[in-house]
């Protein structure tokens, strides 16, 4: 009886095929970061205009860190959504800090330059501090609360609108359930 | 101008498969033979075309026409014209046009060798190639296609990966994508063997030197794919259980079981639903490997361009096993089996439990390797299983299949009478637990290694002394000496010691993984000039760094002399390569192998400020050569298989 056979194949193939299917509806990479609602790792780093910043230098102000590179097509595409964003918000006890990695410093500074870009910027020399906070897709940005703790991540382009309200939230101490997910380049 | 050539030549080839899927039919309809040579036509043109676009695009490659994207994303000005030539497969769309290259090129030989014979089934296996074929033209013709053209043209191209530019990166691929295509042939003359209802022997006598062909080049690009990754990544292993590598060796296990199974068909007509069902197996594997590799479904360390191609290599698995098994089904009539297993002790149920062996280490296999999957679709939550699991799953498996290697051949078909295996196996298992017994009290302690090393030289005596009677038998007969004794048995028997042959290889090659899992040694040391790290019977003594400025990067060279036993061996330069736009510097590891043991430098750092210290990681992996060896033991054996040498067998084997 054929129809008996057929059915148990069915029954094994199909369970197969439906499990590789679904993995069409998640991205492999994308791992849930645990470093929400945790103290930020601590870092220094060396700005393109040779000063020197740390993240403890910035206790007390909500900060937005943005990790990106010149040949990143979507850290192109949300360069400028950010200077809009850094320039509403720039009085109000809130922080910018770019880090360029993977990076040569001349294509970085030309893409500074390119997008007008006003806020600290600086370059992860070893990549330390990517690898510290878990980066492997750019643009990558992370929300910290005066309390130094990080509130809420975002892996890929992200829009001025939300970059201000996600902020806003760091400064009045919200933590975000949900990260945020736009267009990104892996990092090699 | 090329692109256009290309690019229409495979849409054009994409139209003849499609002729060539529907001429065995319409001939099977009306009855009408012309359109039978039809289909055999449509194959000829597809391989003109096919080959006619993939010179198209070696020459855009070569020439550097940047004008067609694909050249200017895997070639530059200053490529290398070799490197040039392999950026055929640097990427997906190439890959896949190879990989119909090559299809197209087997299809043809089929075509053509067998022109004459299997007047029922040929259409119908033409038909199966053309259904393949039709599917990788319709990828390479509308999803990538390696033709498309970029304006403006850039000036110079990216070029490929450098780690890919490697002599073991230019078989590596094209070993492996002959073995899969190579799986095509049998997987073809099965279904034309469903579709006709013709469910004797016959297909699988046919295919059967296709089987080990493609068997062949599985194996062999499995390991060139292990020791680039052994010689170039330099982290001193050669497998990461990484499922990439899975996705290449798991239409492997099936291959083998096949290749053993079908023997037992062929003897004893048992076992056809199996064999059927493991030739599917096998050849959805590769398909699946594919579709694994370029969906991006799960993370890899790999890191291959994936496309839209995903769903459609999802979409043709799905039609491949619903409809291949759907035959089966269909079929279950003509495929009632005859004969039972007479004894548990035969050569059948040995070959069996090979085959139900090799099938779990593939669902093993299987499930770590899509477990990430698994996980996050019941529990949501992405799990990996990595090398322990897969390790501690598989080794005892894999040495119960030494254990079998050295009974299987030899043991009896039907039932083994007791005094069969004491005349077998007698002397090789008494040798070969003399030789575990000398190996435990001289070192070797630890319960698995001693057991594989007992198992492997078990195989390797039972060949001999099987061998040894067979050649004092052509002494005693023909007054044969060694030499020509083994010739004569080779030729009379070409797939019993060419099986020898290749099995002796595998040992070898296990021999290699159990030696370099169980014993390496490892030492990671921050040394200042002169100064010294002793490991095993290896001295490593820090002699200074280098630095130097290349084209594409800035190189770190470290200068390490190296002593074993106390004898100089010369002077080794592991380096780190900063490459601007990566993130980590790019390791050079070196390493000097010896037949014993290889010793393996890695430069993990160094000092920015004096650059007088410098960080090593020294690795001392024993065994490994063999591994390398064995590959080329097992093509010797292949090669003994296949090749036109044979004279009739007689009846005494």
């Amino acid at each position: 009886m054929p129809w008996r056979r057929l059915t148990i194949t069915l029954a094994i193939i199909a369970p197969i095929l439906a499990l590789l299917a679904y993995g069409f509806t998640r991205d492999a990479h994308y791992i849930v970061s645990p470093l929400i609602a945790k103290p930020a790792t601590p870092f220094m780093i060396t700005l393109f205009d040779g000063r020197k910043i740390t993240l403890d230098d910035l206790r007390g102000k909500a900060v937005f860190v943005n990790f990106w590179a010149s040949w990143c097509l979507p850290c192109r595409e949300e360069a400028r959504d950010l200077e809009v964003a850094w320039q509403k918000v720039k009085d109000n006890n809130m922080v910018f800090l770019g880090v360029a990695l993977q990076d040569t410093d001349k294509n970085s500074l030309e893409f500074l330059k390119e997008f007008n870009v006003s806020y600290p910027n600086g370059k992860d020399e070893s990549g330390k501090i990517a690898v510290d906070y878990g980066t492997w897709g750019i643009p990558e940005s992370f929300f910290i609360d005066p309390q130094g703790r990080i509130t809420y991540k975002h892996v890929g382009g992200i829009r001025a609108a939300l970059v201000i309200a996600k902020l806003e939230e760091a400064a009045k101490g919200i933590v975000s359930a949900q990260e945020g997910k736009g267009d990104y380049s892996a990092i090699r | 101008m090329t692109a256009n050539l290309g690019h229409s030549s495979i849409l054009l080839a994409f139209i003849i498969a499609l002729a060539g899927i529907v001429s065995p039919i319409i001939a099977a309809r009306s009855g009408d033979q012309r359109y039978l040579s039809i289909a055999r036509y449509a194959i000829l043109a597809q391989f003109i075309l096919v080959t006619l676009a993939a010179t198209a695009l070696i020459y855009g490659l070569v020439t550097t026409d940047f004008s067609i994207k694909y050249v200017a994303f895997n070639t530059t000005r200053a490529t290398p014209v070799y490197y040039r030539v392999t950026g055929l497969w640097g990427a997906l769309e190439g890959s896949l046009l190879l990989w119909e290259w090559i299809l197209i090129i087997f299809s043809g030989v089929v075509a053509w060798l067998y022109r004459d014979r299997h007047k029922d089934t040929l259409p119908w296996v033409i038909m199966i190639f053309c259904i393949v074929s039709a599917f990788f033209l319709g990828v390479v013709g509308f999803l990538s296609n390696p033709f498309e053209i970029i304006s403006p043209v850039p000036l110079d191209g990216r070029g490929l990966n450098p780690l890919l530019e490697d002599a073991n990166m230019m078989t590596h691929p094209p070993l492996l994508y002959t073995g899969f295509v190579g799986l095509t042939v049998p997987y073809a003359f099965a279904m034309a063997a469903l579709i006709v209802g013709k469910l004797d022997e016959a297909w699988i006598v046919s295919t059967r030197r296709w089987t080990i062909i493609a068997w062949f080049f599985l194996t062999a690009g499995n390991l060139v794919g292990a020791w680039w990754s052994y010689h170039v990544l330099g982290w001193g292993g050669y497998w990461a259980w990484d499922p990439v590598e899975n996705a290449a060796f798991m239409p492997w296990l099936p291959a083998t079981a096949f290749l053993h199974s079908i023997q037992v068909q062929e003897r004893r007509r048992m076992l056809k639903v199996w064999n059927l069902s493991l030739i599917i197996v096998a050849f959805s594997l590769t398909i699946f490997g594919t579709f694994l590799t370029r969906s991006g479904i799960l993370s890899s360390i790999h890191a291959f361009s994936s496309g839209p191609v995903g769903g459609f290599f999802l979409g043709f698995l799905a039609v491949i096993l619903l409809a291949s098994f759907g035959l089966v089904a269909y079929r279950a009539d003509l495929l009632k089996e005859q004969p039972e297993l007479d004894s548990m002790v035969s050569r059948e149920s040995a070959f069996l439990l090979n085959n139900i062996v090799l099938v779990s280490a593939l669902f093993t296999i299987f499930l770590g390797t899509i477990f990430p999957l698994l996980s996050e679709a019941v529990a949501g939550v992405q799990v990996s299983v990595g090398a322990p699991y897969f390790n501690s799953v598989t080794v005892p498996l894999f040495l119960f299949l030494v254990f079998l290697m050295g009974v299987g051949p030899m043991i009896a078909w039907r039932r083994a009478s007791w005094d069969n295996l004491k005349r077998n196996f007698f002397w090789p298992a008494t040798a070969s637990l003399t030789l575990g017994l000398v190996l435990f009290i001289w070192k070797v302690r630890d319960f698995l290694p001693l057991l594989g090393f007992t198992l492997l030289a078990f195989v390797v005596l039972s060949i001999f002394y099987d061998t040894g009677l067979a050649l004092r038998a052509r002494k005693r007969i023909a007054g044969e000496g060694i030499l020509r004794g083994l010739v004569t048995l080779a030729r009379r028997n070409q797939r019993r010691y060419g099986g020898f042959v290749v099995h002796l290889g595998i040992v070898l090659i296990m021999m290699g993984i159990a030696g370099s899992m169980t014993y390496s040694l490892e030492r990671e040391a921050t040394m200042a000039v002169k100064q010294e790290l002793q490991l095993g019977n290896y001295r490593v003594q820090f002699e200074g760094l280098k630095g130097s400025q290349q084209p594409t990067h800035f190189r770190v060279e470290g200068a390490f002399r190296v002593f074993h036993n106390g004898n100089d061996q010369g002077i080794l330069n592991p380096a780190l390569k900063f490459f601007p736009t990566q993130q980590s510097p790019v390791g050079r590891a070196v390493h000097q192998s010896s037949l014993d043991e290889d010793i393996y430098l890695i430069l993990s750092g160094f000092s920015e400020v004096d650059r007088n210290h410098a960080t090593l990681k020294v690795l001392v992996r024993p065994l490994v050569i063999w591994m390398w060896i064995g590959g080329f033991v097992i093509a010797l054996g292949t090669l003994i298989c296949i090749s036109p040498i044979g004279k009739p067998a007689t009846l005494e084997e």
